[in-house]
């Protein structure tokens, strides 16, 4: 039978068990819309935004583990959607973005809302391709499908020229393509296995590095099971945490910048670092060449241009995280290093994260959600809610995280939330914010409220652009350019003193809750953090806006300066301001035992 | 170990429309150094054949080829250096404003570099030269020296075969 592409289109969606897309239509995707339209086993939603639209479908797919689907006009609609592109594939999302795009004899003339998006994405996604063919068009969909989904998993761009759309063709939908020039990591390489095992067992300091890719191979529980058999330390990356359960008692926390003294410590001195599904990307190695210092490495990734790349590895895998750990359990036993788990355990009961502080502190926020919501997945935006989330959520299997590591973009934390509630409609979902992210895509509190979507949204308030500010009060002499979020024309110039002074906050997030019918909450101390969480969480179809003033001056410590080394991190703010006043300037290191 | 040296990759790719493009942007985005690039179509149609020259390190040069092997649309990434090919490149050198007497000179140039002169005007003269790219280097640095300003230049960039 003869149908058009757009049906086509519609056929390819259901043979793919797409039951959810993210769609903002426009001009030259009008005719896919129309062959969407009545059809009842695929959700269309419509966010209020093309770049809230991704970050959807991202935390749709992050939280499902199925392909998040989007589909948009050409142009604007297909520029809009470059950021959330980015984010995803560097987290190793998997996307199809479907974009429509002028037919195929105007492109190249400049019409109307025509840009080369292929061109645009072709270096930020895993796979771009334009149909200009009909007959081309089944494959090519099929091709995408299985290239998002594969391997290290990504971002494919579909651009869909509206005379492709429009054409008659066949009807027929195919259950594989051969893609000779694609080669998944499919085997894993027991020789090397061994090796790698044979050299934990001659350690007397392992340590085991968990990456954000045994979270996407969702191998936490076989995780916990070597961690357990061998009884070696277990440290994560920020997109690792939870793959081990932060509460146990062999995990020392997240490594990097803003890592624990215990973890930070525990890798400088291992004589093994066992790695897992990292890309040992800068936050977490701090100064390359004195990282893991002595120590020989095993690094287990997927992606085969990973290994070796900023960190000189002993013995190289490339696997799938799941197979290899599957594998690795077969040869584990347990480790003669009592000593050693000691001192980690030891560092971390010394040195543990906390704000030691009065008042509304995030720490008691975040242990309060900890506390509140069980089985959650927790949304973050970018900055310093998002370290803070990191540092003192209580991840594992029940209560997962999703964040935008790699490319670090603010504004994907709420439309992120939404996209996780529409895939986990039965899990409570939770936003952490910063009053910058959330007015990166607030308009989505629309599309929220329309869907009747019960999502909490905590925006930590402190009325700067904080990660920057800290910066600036660390390391640029409280130079506050750009960081103040409650900075009007008729401020002084120069600035960098918070007080009452400062003019009212810009929004007021309680009214702008409100005008779009969620529910808005603004706490501003700490004896009412429980009551505005447990009301939020009570909701059943709408979302709740609670706005937490915090202060306005708190940072994200420990904190390793740009240029050090890991071990060399700055853990109290207060005591080095204080070295600051002494001594001018020079910061102090943490001594070293 | 990490020395910076010539390297020589022979690319199988998809011959479609934007592959030279992801070919060519990989390069500059990951700020790896590209000597040459030369493409052209198989014996099979849907494929392309790439010879790439460039000049990097041991560990760059890994990056490199596994950048290029992760792309959907490069099928088999080759690496021909220090390995039995037969790699050349065509280049076409025009010199202007010459006398008799440096006519008859570049005529002996070119049987000595076996780059025969192709064409010939009143007072200029168009050479041929197929060679490895040194070769060539070397014609260009003395043709530059003796017609100072008054030569032009068409390199093609290399291609090459595994020896038999």
């Amino acid at each position: 039978m003869k149908i058009t592409g757009a049906e086509l289109f519609v056929k390819a969606l259901r043979k793919e068990r797409v039951d959810t897309i993210f769609a903002y239509p426009g001009g030259q995707a009008i005719d896919l819309f129309n062959a969407l339209y009545g059809v009842e086993d695929i959700r269309v939603i419509l966010p209020r935004h093309e770049q809230g639209l991704i970050h959807a479908a991202d935390g749709y797919a992050r939280s499902t583990g199925r392909v998040g689907v989007c589909l948009v006009t050409s142009g604007p609609g297909a520029t809009n959607l470059v950021t959330g592109i980015a984010t995803a594939n560097y987290d190793c999302v998997p996307l199809v973005c479907f974009m429509g795009q002028v037919p195929t004899g105007l492109i190249g003339n400049d019409a109307f809302q025509e840009v080369d998006i292929v061109g645009i994405t072709r270096s930020i996604c895993k796979y771009a391709v334009t149909v200009r063919r009909r007959e081309d068009l089944a494959g090519t969909i099929k091709k995408a499908f299985i290239i998002a989904q594969t391997g290290k998993p990504g971002v494919v761009v579909v651009d869909l020229p509206k005379d492709i759309q429009r054409e008659c063709g066949s009807d027929i939908y195919p259950n594989s393509v051969e893609i000779r020039g694609y080669k998944p990591c499919v085997s894993v390489h027991t020789g090397q296995l061994k090796r790698a095992m044979e050299l934990l067992y001659s350690a007397k300091r392992p340590v085991f590095l968990v990456g954000g890719g045994v979270n996407i191979g969702r191998a936490g529980v076989e995780m916990q099971k070597l961690a357990e058999i061998t009884g070696a330390p277990v440290v994560t990356t920020i997109m690792g945490k939870g793959a081990v359960p932060a509460s146990h008692a062999l995990y020392a926390g997240n490594i990097g910048i803003h890592g624990s003294y215990a973890a930070n410590t525990a890798v400088g001195r291992c004589d093994v670092l066992f790695s897992i599904g990292t890309r040992f990307n800068d936050r977490i190695t701090g100064k390359t060449g004195q990282f893991a210092n002595g120590a020989s490495i095993v690094h287990i990734d997927i992606d085969a241009a990973s290994i070796s790349r900023n960190i000189a590895v002993d013995i190289p895998i490339v696997a799938d995280a799941k197979a290899a750990i599957t594998a690795l359990l077969e040869m584990a036993e347990p480790l003669d290093i009592e000593e050693w788990r000691g001192q980690v355990s030891a560092w971390k009961k010394r040195y543990p994260i906390t704000m030691k502080k009065k008042g509304l502190t995030p720490e008691k926020i975040i242990h309060a959600i900890n506390r509140i919501f069980g089985r959650a997945v927790i949304t973050t935006d970018v900055g310093q809610n998002q370290l803070w989330a990191t540092q003192f959520l209580d991840l594992g299997a029940e209560r997962r995280m999703l964040t935008s590591g790699g490319l670090g973009t603010m504004g994907y934390g709420f439309p992120a939330a939404i996209g996780a509630k529409l895939g986990n409609p039965g899990t409570d979902v939770v936003v952490i914010t910063g009053d910058g992210g959330m007015q990166m895509n607030s308009q989505e509190m629309a599309t929220a409220v329309v869907y009747e979507l019960p999502i909490t949204v905590c925006i930590l308030n402190n009325g700067y652009l904080g990660n920057v500010r800290q910066w600036q009060e660390m390391f640029y002499d409280r130079r506050y350019s750009s960081t103040c979020m409650r900075w009007r024309k008729s401020c002084e110039a120069g600035c960098n003193k918070p007080g009452k002074k400062c003019p009212a906050y810009t929004p007021d997030f309680v009214k702008l809750a409100e005008s779009y019918g969620a529910r808005g909450i603004r706490v501003t101390d700490e004896k009412d953090i429980d009551r505005a969480l447990e009301e939020a969480k009570s909701r059943r179809d709408v979302p709740t806006v609670i706005e937490f003033i915090i202060a306005r001056e708190e940072n994200v410590m420990p904190i390793v300066p740009p240029g050090n080394a890991l071990e060399d991190m700055i853990l109290e703010v207060e005591e080095e301001r204080a070295q600051q006043r002494k001594r001018a300037g020079k910061s102090i290191m943490v001594e070293r035992e | 170990m990490n020395s910076m040296k010539k390297r020589w990759l022979c690319l199988y790719v998809e011959n479609e429309i934007g592959v030279l493009a992801r070919i060519s942007g990989l390069f500059s985005g990951k700020s790896y150094n590209l000597d040459s690039l030369t493409v052209g179509v198989t014996e099979d149609k849907s494929i392309s054949r790439m010879t790439i020259g460039l000049t990097g390190d041991d560990r760059t040069f890994e990056q490199v080829k596994k950048q290029l092997n992760r792309c959907v649309e490069v099928i088999k990434v080759v690496d021909h250096t220090d390995t039995a090919v037969h790699r050349k490149e065509l280049m076409f050198v025009r010199i202007d404003g010459c006398s008799e007497r440096e006519r008859e000179e570049i005529f002996r140039i070119a049987q000595v570099f076996d780059a025969p002169v192709i064409d010939c005007g009143r007072d200029a003269v168009l050479m041929e030269s197929v060679k490895p790219e040194r070769d060539n280097d070397r014609l260009i640095a003395l043709l530059r020296e003796c017609y100072v300003n008054r030569i032009e230049i068409a390199r093609g960039g290399s291609v090459a075969l595994e020896a038999l």
